[in-house]
């Protein structure tokens, strides 16, 4: 690693396929990342594009089958979680890697009081007596600022309003202190501000306890104000990744730069026209020998039809360190790209 | 603009407005409460004017506009649309009254028919309001599905065939069908993808543009209602807090709800994320059931007073084409002065426009 530090996540050629009746549909294709101690890696991209997938496929989430990790390494603090057994992958799921999932009613369990939800994976995973787990579960609730902590133990997830039930998620993944944290969508299904409480919590968490967070969405807004590194998927692949600020000043993918004129703005000039992307994602229905993103691309050639295009290095540093783009095409230079991104 | 959209008579004119839904419980379903759904709501659109209508989840958005085109049957209230008021028209009045209002639905999914092809879909409102014959109708099942941009070779498709956005042009069409003059665009793109939203904006503005159309737009996405609205009101648990044009609004929030509410969208600029002051509100909304006493929004206001937690405050004009419900305003001499952050004003009145 040209940086020195060691990535606590680093995720190599990830390949999921699945099975259906239909054929077979390659959902993740060749996805690599690494994730740094304490750093926010936001990953974008649109329904279908495989971000979701990508990271149950980390943890071996998903059914098998339909679902099949065909190839790819996934080393947590160098130990790759796809050779691991049972067992010891079940004291990481939730242990060293905790989980926030979109809908904090779906993935809470109705019947069981929130108290009991957070002291499991305490009890389970740390050995702790049900004393000490309660006694953590009601610092932990503090932390994610459910007041009346104590008292909250002993209530069922539909007492608590969406935002709250989230804080409870959160509390949960944070309960044996993961070296990372995924979050799937977490304020999606949140109220704007709602959504602002909950960004505000995990910013300020993240300052307290430094651990390293994954956080998908697919809204750009988001990922401006808490990433510190941006991953932009389509079509089951990384077609971009950039430290934040460099994607928002300076994409290079044709869709990544097309995304952004999609989104109207809150503040400044309002647009005469908003920019549309054309078509549909891909079906993703066979393994990919071209770009995936070539039938909406307005800067498609030949090459495109021919061959996937690999990741390369955009400002001369090691692909994944710096900025890196999938794309044929080669943006042109900043004097351009100024009127481009205004 | 706004002196000049004084003098026409406004399309639709919403006056005190209210939808409640019953609250039966115990043994013998007695009626102990209601779900202030909509609690007095007044407005005018404009003909060839949108507006916007935003708030979150259960500020009772949705209830305006399904009980503007009396998908409810309103409380109290009176909804005029073209002349006529709405709320208290026969049913058989009211049926005679629907070519002139539409609605399109947030989930395409679920409002379209799933065993009717897409001409039967587009087609019933011509089978049901118009008497045209079988080849007439063909041509103009055809004619709308080239406005919305579908291609005529699916007409015999059915819904399931289509994906999100081309749903959504299926629900536009529909509308179209009679030649509306006032549509209700309910969360129209709320479960479209990103780059899948702005196909559907664009083409409602270009709809609009050729067919002379009236919206309310009702969203909860604070940037596409700028982008689409002339004017926007922002509700709060049943009531409007501010009404303002929307370029106003934007630049400068009168209302503190609608203030922390635009200062919780996220920009997608990460040098501003890191330069804005957000206004992070404490708590949850209260229950529409059981809403404070005095001011909706008293329980999280930054700036609530000891009059705001006795005395619901109206909707009034604080400055022309203004309207809000704050009691910050009731004394017209300190509205000019009241505290908005001054470095957010500043950056956005630069590039504000229209």
């Amino acid at each position: 690693m040209p940086n020195g530090a060691k990535p606590v996540l680093q995720v190599r050629g990830l390949k999921t396929v699945f099975r259906t009746r239909t054929g077979e549909v390659h959902a993740v294709n060749n996805v690599s990342f690494h994730l740094q101690r304490g750093e926010l890696l936001g990953v974008v991209g649109e329904s279908g594009s495989g971000k979701s997938v990508t990271m149950m496929s980390l943890l071996r989430l998903l059914p098998a089958p339909p679902a099949e990790i065909r190839a790819g390494e996934v080393l947590l603090n160098g130990r790759d979680l796809l050779q691991m057994g049972a067992d010891e992958l079940r004291d990481v799921r939730g242990g060293k890697v905790g989980f926030v999932f979109q809908d904090p009613m779906t993935s809470l369990n109705p019947v069981f009081t929130v108290g009991m939800q957070i002291t499991e994976a305490l009890r389970k995973h740390m050995g702790l007596s049900k004393a000490a787990a309660e006694t953590r579960a009601v610092e932990l609730l503090q932390l994610v600022g459910i007041p009346d902590a104590r008292k909250r133990l002993k209530a069922f997830p539909h007492q608590f309003s969406g935002g709250m039930r989230q804080r409870v998620m959160i509390a949960i993944a944070l309960a044996c202190d993961p070296d990372v944290l995924i979050a799937d969508e977490p304020t999606t299904a949140l109220d704007v501000t709602i959504q602002a409480q909950i960004l505000e919590l995990v910013k300020e968490l993240r300052a307290k306890l430094g651990m390293a967070i994954i956080w998908i969405t697919h809204d750009l807004g988001v990922i401006a104000g808490i990433a510190d590194r941006v991953m932009v998927m389509y079509g089951g692949q990384v077609v971009e990744q950039a430290p934040v600020r460099e994607l928002f000043a300076n994409p290079q993918h044709p869709y990544t730069r097309a995304l952004l004129k999609t989104i109207p703005k809150i503040s400044g000039e309002r647009e005469a026209r908003l920019k549309v992307i054309e078509g549909q994602p891909p079906m993703l229905s066979a393994a990919p020998s071209a770009c995936p993103f070539r039938e909406r691309c307005e800067y498609r050639h030949d090459r495109c039809n021919a061959e996937n295009p690999l990741r390369r290095a955009v400002d001369g540093r090691e692909v994944g360190q710096g900025h890196d783009v999938a794309c044929h095409w080669q943006a042109p230079a900043p004097a351009a790209r100024e009127t481009a991104h205004a | 603009m706004l002196d000049a959209s004084r003098q026409p008579e406004p399309l639709v004119r919403v006056e005190g407005l209210k939808m409640h839904f019953p609250i039966y419980t115990g043994l013998f379903r007695s009626h102990t409460g209601d779900v202030k759904a909509v609690d007095g709501v007044s407005f005018d659109i404009l003909p060839g004017e949108t507006l916007g209508l935003v708030g979150e989840s259960g500020c009772g958005k949705s209830t305006v506009g399904r009980a503007l085109l009396r998908l409810y049957e309103p409380t109290a209230g009176r909804v005029i649309i073209d002349g006529e008021d709405v709320a208290h028209l026969s049913a058989e009045k009211l049926r005679q009254k629907r070519p002139t209002m539409q609605m399109v639905f947030q989930d395409p999914q679920a409002s379209l028919n799933p065993r009717m092809t897409l001409a039967g879909i587009i087609g019933e409102p011509l089978d049901e309001h118009t008497s045209m014959s079988r080849a007439e109708k063909t041509q103009r099942i055809y004619e709308l599905m080239d406005q919305v941009g579908l291609n005529r070779r699916f007409a015999n498709r059915y819904p399931h065939e289509f994906s999100g956005g081309q749903r959504q042009r299926i629900g536009i069409a529909r509308a179209l069908a009679l030649n509306p003059k006032f549509i209700v665009c309910d969360e129209p793109i709320a479960a479209l993808d990103v780059s899948i939203q702005a196909q559907v904006v664009n083409l409602l503005e270009d709809l609009q543009e050729r067919l002379g159309l009236t919206y309310l737009f009702i969203s909860h996405d604070l940037s596409m209602v700028r982008h689409l609205a002339d004017r926007v009101a922002v509700m709060y648990l049943g009531r409007i807090a501010e009404l303002s044009p929307s370029k106003d609004l934007y630049s400068r929030p009168l209302h503190p709800y609608a203030e922390a509410l635009l200062s919780a969208v996220n920009e997608p600029d990460p040098e501003l994320a890191a330069r804005r002051n957000r206004i992070i509100l404490k708590g949850d909304v209260p229950s529409p059931a059981n809403p404070p006493q005095g001011c909706n929004f008293c329980t999280r206001c930054p700036r609530v007073f000891d009059l705001c937690r006795q005395v619901k405050p109206d909707l009034q004009e604080v400055e022309p084409g203004r309207f809000v419900a704050c009691h910050l305003f009731s004394d017209k001499t300190t509205a000019g002065t009241t505290g908005v952050p001054e470095a957010r004003i500043e950056h956005n009145q630069q590039g504000a426009s229209k």
